[in-house]
């Protein structure tokens, strides 16, 4: 039962998966964030997993990064949603129809 | 001396573009007298080289810059000022100077004034870039670059539909025949690796005679294209829709003989080919007294002088391809000379008599246009080739030539010829200047034209008398490029039984005209003499049929061809795939319009779609090219 | 063993609150499942020896993201149910064939890069964490440096879209009413 890079990989792509289905099926634009953090995790364990079984920090690195640009993403994200809500009064994904081509 | 030859070449352009700046606007004399002066300092330009050549002896070569470097092709825009050059340089200058300072005066009521200096300018560049070019290549551009300026010279009247029709033919035509001229070019580089006269003329004595044959054969298409030879001749006759001061300078002295020059240009090829120059003898024979016999009854002034333009141009392919590649370049430098003035002279009896171009409506023309009429008459004897004009010189050794080569047969063909150029010619001048004045039936006063027309036209009316007195000069100085063949008939007597007898035949042809057209009463044509009922008349006055041969067993099924084409393929098939892809992507576009719904949630699921899509696609791959190495 | 146990228990329970995250339609309940969840994957970090990786994701998640969400739930009314209209089975089928499609390419993808080699070999006799802050403060300082900004500019925009007067609103005046403002340079500054 050793447990090897395979098991990580997979396990990122089941919560990848679930991640995408969030975003899919969410219509509530602050439960859509949580699934998009769900898909930069995902991401995360894979790195993590891969820099472990190859013995090279560039994958650790990348989780860093990406890291970084979730919590970016969440402090700029989360302010244009007060704004939406401030504005609009809801953050129904169904609403926001304004680029209808 | 690079300068001056800097000069000679670029001024022309100068003057062009000078013109064109005030082409759309209405006539301002500035646009024609700036390009005349510039052509002026060209022409001095070119004489200074020709001095210094005459001096030196060398030659000057300059490489301006480079065109074209791609692995072994290598083309400059290089320049070479030769003896043979310097001459071209010299009539193309010369009697262009003389045109246009002609045409201020001939062009003066016209709309068209600024735009035309413009394109006559653009020729001259055209034409020294072609007399001037040190490569095939150069020499291509100016070939092209005359026939360009010479379409647009033609259909210069273009609201006339047969002026722009005759400026179709010419262009047309030219460009059949700089098909074969391309084809030769690509010979000479294919078989030689370079385009430079000097390195493709060195080598070409260790090629195949076969393959030099055909290089032969596909240039002097081209050059038959330009010179209008048979059977591409019929443009130059139409081409006379243009105004006459282009027909003197395009359709008489320059561009036409661009042909002469590319065969002597091309000396050491066809003197390593001789069955192939003696085949051009025998078609320049041939279309001598070809298109002599056509211009016995034509009525058309111009088209007259066209069809002696052509005739002669036989002749200098006579001289070319029999290896007397001087006396040809001589004849064609005279020819240039004398039949530019006829043009221009016509051009005076044009304006007088008010376009009308039948010299049967003309006649007893002398009494009111005196210097017109000295002219003419000077420019047709030298045309005849009387003693001692420049035509005596140039054309009878031309004779000679021939006769001393033991080609008797082109040598009759080239005497019958000289006596159909006397009769015609002095039926011309007969027709016009002598007898009844029968323009007074029509009710036109004709006047004589303007001074420094005249003046301008005088350089020409001089060279035409005392040209041939430089043919020695002139046989030193080309000789040191050209194969220096001196023809001397071995026995003084039958040369001076030939010369006397060849003059004595045009003096009778000469007597005959004029006891025909100018002493007896002529009336206007109109279909009813006997001698327009037979079957020779017709034949000859329908051009051999030939035209209407062109344009029944070419144009017609070629227009038909084009019209099936049109129905068939182009609309069902060229068209119907255009807009088959065309709607196919309209529909496309309308039904995945709902997609843009606008809607975030459906826009998140088609992005997902994509990713989708896209992965499967680069699996796929991926694996496509592991396991199959596609 | 022991590892082999400790995969399969953090991988169900990771699952488990990413599935709740996803699916209920309590925003409250999707909070909490996804902060567990986040707590949960650092274990596996921990597993795969990334020490630091892990505290941080615990510092950063749970503390500074979780709390950002919280605080923002705070402005919306999270007991009004945004209706989650269901989707049709196209997107479950979707799902699986997305999912299958990734797993084949993640699959596929080592096993084509076997020849990998380490640009940045582990440091032997050296704590994790030391060997993050060489490889980071050497090769990926740059990087690093960018991140900060990127960082630092985040923080300006989420003041400035959501704290900035907070009172006039600037999102509930109409667009004329500011476009006015505008001209008559009472810019809201």
């Amino acid at each position: 039962m050793e447990i090897g890079l395979n098991h990580y990989l997979v396990l990122s792509t089941i919560l990848f998966a679930i991640g995408l289905i969030g975003v899919m099926r969410r219509k509530n634009l602050l439960l859509l964030f949580f699934a998009t953090e769900i898909l930069l995790n995902s991401v995360n364990i894979a790195f993590a997993a891969i820099s472990h079984y190859y013995g090279d920090l560039t994958g650790q690195m990348f989780a860093f990064f990406v890291i970084a640009i979730a919590a970016s993403e969440v402090a700029v994200g989360l302010g244009l949603l007060i704004v939406w809500h401030k504005r609009h009064g809801n953050i129904d994904l169904e609403t926001m129809t304004s680029m209808r081509g | 001396m690079e300068m001056f030859l800097y000069i000679a070449l670029f001024a022309p352009l100068v003057g062009s573009l000078f013109a064109a700046l005030f082409a759309a606007s209405p006539k301002t004399l500035i646009a024609g007298v700036v390009p005349s002066l510039l052509l002026f300092i060209s022409f001095i330009a070119s004489s200074i080289l020709l001095a210094y050549v005459l001096q030196t002896g060398g030659a000057i070569h300059v490489e301006m810059m480079t065109w074209m470097a791609t692995g072994d092709l290598y083309i400059p825009f290089g320049f070479v000022v030769d003896q043979v050059s310097v001459t071209m340089m010299m009539v193309v200058t010369l009697v262009s100077t003389v045109v246009h300072v002609y045409s201020i005066g001939y062009m003066d009521h016209d709309k068209g004034f600024n735009r035309f200096f413009a394109w006559l300018s653009a020729f001259v560049f055209s034409m020294m870039i072609l007399v001037m070019s040190d490569n095939f290549a150069g020499l291509f551009i100016g070939w092209e670059g005359v026939g360009l300026c010479s379409w647009g010279l033609i259909g210069f009247w273009y609201h006339k539909e047969s002026a722009t029709w005759a400026a179709n033919e010419a262009f047309i035509m030219n460009r059949i025949a700089d098909l074969g001229m391309l084809i030769g070019i690509f010979l000479v580089y294919w078989n030689t690796g370079t385009l430079q006269y000097e390195q493709a003329f060195a080598v070409m004595p260790s090629l195949d005679t076969e393959i030099l044959t055909w290089m032969g054969i596909f240039l002097f298409i081209g050059a038959m294209g330009k010179s209008a030879q048979f059977p591409l001749h019929t443009w130059l006759a139409d081409a006379m829709e243009g105004p006459t001061p282009v027909s003197a300078l395009i359709h008489a002295a320059t561009m036409v003989t661009a042909g002469v020059y590319l065969v002597v240009r091309a000396n050491p090829l066809y003197d390593l080919i001789p069955d192939v120059g003696l085949f051009i003898a025998s078609l320049g024979a041939f279309v001598a007294m070809f298109a002599a016999s056509m211009a016995l009854v034509n009525r058309d002034m111009k088209r007259i002088i066209a069809y002696s333009t052509l005739s002669q141009l036989g002749y200098m392919f006579v001289a070319a391809g029999l290896g007397a590649y001087w006396v040809a370049l001589f004849h064609l430098m005279a020819h240039a000379f004398f039949k530019a003035l006829l043009f221009l002279g016509a051009g005076n009896v044009m304006h007088a008599m008010h376009d009308e171009l039948d010299p049967f409506k003309m006649g007893g023309l002398s009494k009111v246009m005196k210097g017109t009429f000295v002219m003419m008459t000077l420019a047709s004897v030298a045309l005849a080739g009387l003693f001692p004009l420049a035509g005596f010189f140039s054309k009878d050794l031309i004779l000679e030539v021939g006769f001393v080569q033991h080609h008797y047969i082109i040598y009759s063909v080239l005497l019958f010829t000289a006596g159909l150029t006397a009769f015609y010619s002095f039926r011309l001048v007969a027709l016009i200047f002598h007898g009844e004045e029968r323009y007074k039936l029509f009710g036109i006063h004709p006047h004589e034209a303007y001074k420094f027309m005249l003046i301008a036209m005088s350089p020409l009316l001089l060279l035409a008398i005392v040209a041939g007195a430089m043919k020695m000069t002139y046989f030193e100085m080309v000789t040191a490029v050209l194969p220096a063949t001196e023809y001397h008939i071995h026995s003084e007597i039958t040369y001076w039984i030939m010369t006397i007898g060849t003059q004595l035949f045009v003096i009778a042809a000469i007597a005959f005209a004029y006891k025909k057209y100018a002493l007896s009463k002529v009336d206007v044509p109109d279909g009813s003499s006997d001698m327009e009922k037979s079957f020779i008349y017709k034949l000859l006055y329908n051009q051999y049929y030939i035209p209407r041969f062109y344009e029944n067993y070419f144009v017609k099924p070629y227009r038909e061809m084009s019209h099936a084409f049109w129905k068939e393929m182009d609309i069902l098939l060229v068209d119907a795939t255009v807009d088959g892809i065309a709607k196919f992507i309209y529909n496309t576009g309308e039904n995945t319009r709902d997609m843009q719904s606008g809607n975030l949630s459906t826009m998140l699921k088609w992005m997902v779609a994509g990713t989708v899509a896209l992965l499967s696609l680069a699996v796929v791959f991926a694996l496509a090219v592991r396991y199959l190495g596609v | 063993m022991f590892e082999a146990i400790a995969f399969y228990l953090f991988s169900f329970l990771t699952i488990t609150m990413f599935f709740i995250a996803v699916t209920t339609s309590q925003a409250l309940y999707a909070l909490t499942a996804l902060a567990a969840g986040m707590i949960f994957i650092s274990a596996f970090f921990f597993i795969l020896g990334a020490d630091f990786l892990g505290a941080i994701q615990i510092v950063v998640y749970s503390g500074a993201v979780m709390a950002l969400y919280a605080f923002g739930m705070m402005f919306f009314d999270t007991t009004r149910d945004v209706k989650e209209k269901q989707g049709n089975k196209f997107i479950v089928v979707g799902m699986g064939v997305l999912a299958a499609v990734l797993v084949v390419v993640i699959f596929a993808a080592p096993i084509v890069g076997d020849n990998i080699v380490a640009l940045y070999p582990m440091t032997e006799g050296a704590g994790n964490t030391q060997e993050v802050g060489m490889v980071l403060f050497t090769k990926y300082l740059v990087p690093f440096e960018v991140a900060a900004v990127m960082l630092l500019v985040a923080m300006i925009a989420g003041i400035v879209l959501a704290g900035k007067k907070m009172d006039i609103s600037l999102t509930l005046t109409s667009d004329d009413k500011i476009e006015e403002d505008e001209n008559n340079k009472k810019v809201l500054l």
